[in-house]
Parts: structure tokens; sequence; C-alpha cells
């Protein structure tokens, strides 16, 4: 199986569509001869041509809407948000427009557009420029979201959200370009709305998304030596949510953290919290541990910032209080 | 594209008559509508287009098959204009299945798609950077289609029309923007909420080509709809249509217009109807507009017996729809 990191992943899955489907195109700012801000879209303009590779103004609700309408005329877009702090500029024609535009329509229109975004913290941009907000999105009918953590899953999702006929917002993590990992020779798609075990343990289970998927691998390991068995789950997608998949591990470690890197307050996480109390209330031993961001704007100096967000130690300390240890 | 050569720069006289009878059917259907509401029928938030019928009507008879339109919070014109037929504009207005958007949408999200209606709009500007991308689209596949942007005065201020207009202009796309200017952004006056007086000087300020019309000349809409059209599909770059025009009524029914001179509306209705406009130009004289106008009535009358008729969605439907 090759290997790529997770930003060739993203631009694998981006190129494999466009050279089979002319349908398929992407726009945004920078992406053109700079390659986008993250590098994903290095050398696509090379090989696909400016109007296929589409350096926009600094003008999100355009590149936004402008996507969203060239969905409704049966294309297949994908808008690179630069960065997800800018989702909130873009949001009036995300949430008003490409969420409902099948539902007032009554069913007649379809808007298959991707938004790609990426955010996270760990490099000291400050407030403005490492937020993870996936928590506006999947409180919104009629948009799915999706966050991958690793270059097979980022590939397979992207394909999938491509081709999924509603409007996707997908999340990627910048810590997490860089990271390599096996994938299959030809794309697989994954299925949108299904979670993946990273690791099956008996004792606790963390649900953790984007970067903190590795930090809870890490956590799991930290566990092990101290006997205790950790699973390790990715939902991947936030919107469809793979309930079952959440609510039938918990149900065998009867134990749960649940681990982002967003603001824990009013975060993801309190609504995974919520599906497994009321699911697995039976089975929970302890009180779900939530593991997220404290409730304050991301700071600029590192150590702040290092204290603000989450970490594998934050990930033990949560399992480690779900199996009644000390955890500090 | 012989479609295209085959329709005439300006309307023949039978052509005009029709134009008559249809912005009358749509003044006579919007009344209509305000009787309705008045009357406690209609639900939902609804705003007419009294008095504006032929930028609507002009605008929509200068397209071709496969042009497409946005509208905004006001589109029963558009809509009907656009081809949708009473009846069904009418029992979406009554939440019934039959709607125009089978009750999923109301006044303020018309859609028509099979007609070329890709919907009204509730967000000021929200539908212009769409017609930005849809006529992208058009490029993009070589197709000779034109995307059609309605927006009134007050759009000029938000965002989405800067950024939509720059991103059309920037890359030349297909697109038509058409300004119903009625000086009026809901209760405030061009005023108090533009600095300039010449709305199309925007358009201009991105290089964009414009067109100004006499919005209640249902003639020279045409005409310069026709020209603007042209002009996208020959892939020359997008065209600002800035067409003057005049409401009659309330921002929405029911508005008691404590902003605007009391006599303002009717010495404006005295002198700039589009419908007398045009009737006096036709020299229709009582008895053919009498005759008119009971046909048009008939085809109103019979739209509120077929969405009164019309069926009430469950309310689980409520959940459909949200996902393709």
């Amino acid at each position: 199986m090759p290997e790529l990191s997770y930003r060739e992943a993203v631009r694998d899955a981006l190129s494999t569509a466009m050279r089979e489907d002319e349908d398929v195109f992407v726009m945004g700012e920078d992406i053109a001869e700079m390659g986008g801000s993250m590098g994903v879209t290095h050398g696509m303009l090379e090989e696909f041509g400016k109007e296929r590779v589409r350096n926009t103004p600094i003008s999100e609700m355009a590149l936004a809407g402008a996507a969203i309408g060239a969905a409704m005329q049966g294309m297949r877009p994908v808008a690179e948000i630069m960065y997800e702090d800018f989702m909130t500029l873009a949001a009036e024609q995300v949430v008003n427009q490409a969420a409902k535009l099948r539902y007032m329509s009554g069913g007649q229109l379809t808007v298959p557009v991707v938004f790609r975004t990426q955010g996270g913290a760990g490099w000291s941009p400050g407030a403005q420029h490492a937020q993870q907000l996936e928590a506006w999105f999947v409180h919104i009918p009629g948009l799915k979201v999706v966050f991958a953590s690793t270059p097979e899953d980022v590939r397979g999702l992207l394909w999938s959200s491509i081709y999924d006929d509603n409007p996707v917002v997908f999340f990627e993590h910048r810590t997490l370009y860089g990271i390599k990992g096996e994938v299959p020779e030809k794309i697989e798609p994954i299925p949108i709305g299904k979670a993946r075990v990273h690791r099956e343990g008996e004792d606790v289970t963390v649900i953790a998304t984007g970067r903190l998927v590795h930090e809870s691998l890490t956590a799991a390991e930290e566990a092990e030596k101290e006997g205790i068995s950790v699973e390790v789950v990715d939902p991947r997608t936030l919107q469809p949510l793979d309930e079952e998949a959440l609510v039938g591990s918990v149900k065998k470690t009867n134990r749960a953290v649940v681990a982002h890197e967003a603001v824990t307050r009013m975060g993801f996480g309190a609504e995974v919290a919520s599906v497994l109390q009321y699911q697995a209330f039976d089975w929970l031993d302890a009180p779900i541990e939530r593991v997220g961001a404290k409730f304050s704007p991301l700071p600029f100096a590192p150590v702040m910032e290092q204290f603000v967000v989450p970490h594998a130690e934050d990930v033990l300390a949560a399992i480690k209080r779900t199996v009644g240890r000390n955890g500090n | 594209m012989a479609k295209v050569e085959e329709k005439k720069d300006a309307l023949r006289k039978d052509e005009l008559k029709d134009v008559l009878r249809e912005m009358l059917l749509i003044r006579r259907f919007e009344e209509k509508v305000e009787e309705r509401f008045r009357a406690g029928e209609l639900p939902g938030f609804l705003h007419v287009a009294i008095g504006q019928e032929a930028c609507a009507v002009g605008v929509c008879r200068a397209l071709e098959d496969g042009d497409i339109i946005a509208s905004t919070h006001r589109a029963h014109a558009h809509t009907l204009a656009k081809g949708t037929h009473a009846n069904e504009l009418m029992a979406e207005l009554y939440g019934k299945t039959e709607g125009c958007s089978h009750g999923y949408g109301g006044s303020m999200h018309l859609y028509d798609i099979a007609r070329g209606n890709m919907g009204a709009n509730a967000v000021i500007g929200g539908g212009l950077p769409h017609i930005t991308g849809a006529a992208l689209a058009f490029q993009m596949r070589g197709e000779p289609r034109v995307a059609v942007a309605f927006f009134g005065d007050g759009a000029t201020n938000i965002g989405t029309f800067h950024e939509a207009l720059n991103l059309a202009q920037l890359w030349q796309v297909p697109a038509v923007f058409v300004l119903e200017d009625n000086k009026w952004a809901e209760s405030t006056p061009e005023s108090q909420h533009s600095p300039i007086r010449d709305l199309s000087e925007r358009a201009k300020a991105f290089g964009m080509k414009a067109l100004k019309a006499d919005g209640q000349d249902v003639e020279a809409v045409y005409k310069a709809a026709r020209k603007a059209l042209d002009h996208a599909r020959s892939g020359k770059g997008p065209v600002f249509l800035h067409l003057d025009t005049v409401r009659f009524s309330g921002h929405y029914i029911g508005d008691p217009q404590v902003y605007r001179p009391k006599d303002e509306a009717r010495e404006l209705r005295s002198k700039r109807d589009p419908i007398e406009i045009l009737r006096e130009r036709l020299e229709v004289g009582d008895d053919e507009l009498a005759e008119l106008d009971a046909e048009v009535t008939e085809i109103v009358e019979a739209s509120v017996e077929f969405a009164k008729a019309g069926t009430d969605p469950a309310p689980d439907d409520a959940l459909k729809n949200i996902y393709a």
C-alpha cells in the first residue's frame, strides 16, 4: 500500500475526481500558483489549468455563494475556505442558502458542494486563525459535516463528500497535514456516517475527532501501561453521526470520554455525551468525561496556547477519572 | 442558437397586448393576495410588487429558454413572469403541497426549477452569488445561457452584492444583474441608505457595463434587457441593468407606511402606472380593458379556489427534503 501524507491524500482525492469528471473543480483564495495556504492544491494548476483550479479574490461570501450557484446547475465544486475562522464570513451562504435550498424548494434542488476548510491550534497564530468551529455547522439541518483525522480517511471521505448530493462542510486539521499513513492503491470511498475504531479496548471508550484522535491514541498507550484498556473511536462524520457505533462501544466498556480541540462548552462533545447517556444510561459506570479547550479565545503566547487547548495528558487524566483513579 | 436570432429586439403589437394582459394578471393576483392576507387566510410574511410589474415582465419576456433567474423577497411577479401558473403560486401561498415549493417555501421562497426560477430569497442579496456561480457553470460548459439576478436598491449596500458583481466581472461570466430601483429599502429611503444618487455608478466601479431603462415602460425594459442579455450571452461579460421603478404599496402587506408621505403613492400611481402607460400606448379602450380584466380576474379567482381545495402537507412532511 502506498503511503501518503494527509495533505497529499486531500490533493489525491481532488485530482482524481477532476481527472475523471469535468463537473468537479476547485476554487478558493491563493489555491492556484501558490497551491493554497496549506499547500494542498500545489501542482494542480499545472495539471488542470486556471479554469478548474480557480483563484478567487478574498471574498468568502461570493466564493461560497458562487460555488453554491454552480452546484445548483449540476457542477460539483469544491470551495476552499482558507481558515475555519473565515467560515464565519461564508456562513450566510452556507447556513441560510446551501443548507436550506433543497428544503425551501420542496426537494426540487440539489446542492452538491463541498466547503473544505482547516483550523487548529499548535502554531500560535492567535485568536483568528485556528478556531475549531464544527459545532456551529453540526447545528444546521441540511448540512453534512465531516472531520477526518488520517490520510486514508481524509481521502476516502473527501471523495464521498464530492459525490454526495448535499452540501458538505469538510474540516481538516492544520497540524495533521504532514502526518503520513498507508492508503489503498485506488481510492476507496468511505461512507459518510460511519465511525472508525482506531484501537479496541475493554475499560473506557474515548470518542475523539481531528487532532485529538492522535492525542487519544497516545493517551491510550500510556493508560495501557497502567493496566487500563482503552478503545479509541473517531466518528469521522459529525453529521450524520454513527450513534450505533459510539453507543455500541460504550455498552462494551461502560465508560466514556469525549475529546475534541474545540471549546468544551456547547461543543460537539456535549451532543455525543447526551446521545450516550440517553442510549447507554444503564451501561454507564461513571459520568461521561469531556475534554476540550478551555473557554477562551486562542491566545498568542505559546505557553498560553498550550494551556488552553487539550493534549494527550488531558485525555489520560479524563480516562483515569472514569475508572476512579486519581487524574488530578 | 437559431432561437436567439428569431427573437426580436422589440415586441410586436400583438405581443404587447399579451404583455399588457400578463401585467394585469400579476396586478390582480397581488391585489387578491393582499385581500386574502387581510382576510386571515394566508400565513406568513408577504411582499407585493404592485407598480413594479413591467420590470418582471419586460425582463422575463426577453429571456431565452434555458436562461435562469434568481428573485427576491418580493417575488410573486417574477415567479408568474417566469412561467409558473397562478394556481401553483397561490397554492404555495396557502401552504399546500400543490404549491410551487410544495408548501416548504412560502412567499419568500418560491421556486420553479423546471422553469428556470432558482428561487426567491428572504436574505437581501442572498441570491446574487448564486447567479455568478450559475453563470460560471454555463461559461465552463460552453452553454449559451444567461443567469439573471433581480434585487432592489436596498441590496446594493450588502456585501454579497459587491462580492458577486466583482467576481462576475472578474470572470466575465454571462450574468445580468437587474436592479429594481424603487427608492425604498423597506422603510428607509434611498437618501438615507446610499451616499450616491445613481446606483449604476456602483457597477461601473467594477468596470461592468451598465444600462438604464424606465422600469415603468415595459417596452423600454424589454429592449434594454435584450441588449443586456445579448451582451452577456455573446461572452462580452456581465451587465448591470438599472430599472427606475415605483413601489405603489408598502414594504409588506399591512405596512402602515408611516415613513412615507400619504399622497406619494397615489400621485405616482396616477402618473407612472406601467399598466396605464402601456394601455395608452396601445390605445386599448375601456371595453377591451374590461374584457382583459375579466379574463385575468377569472384566472386569479380560480387560483384561490385551486389553492383552497389543495392538500395540506402532513405535519411530519416537515422532516422530508432536508437531505437529498
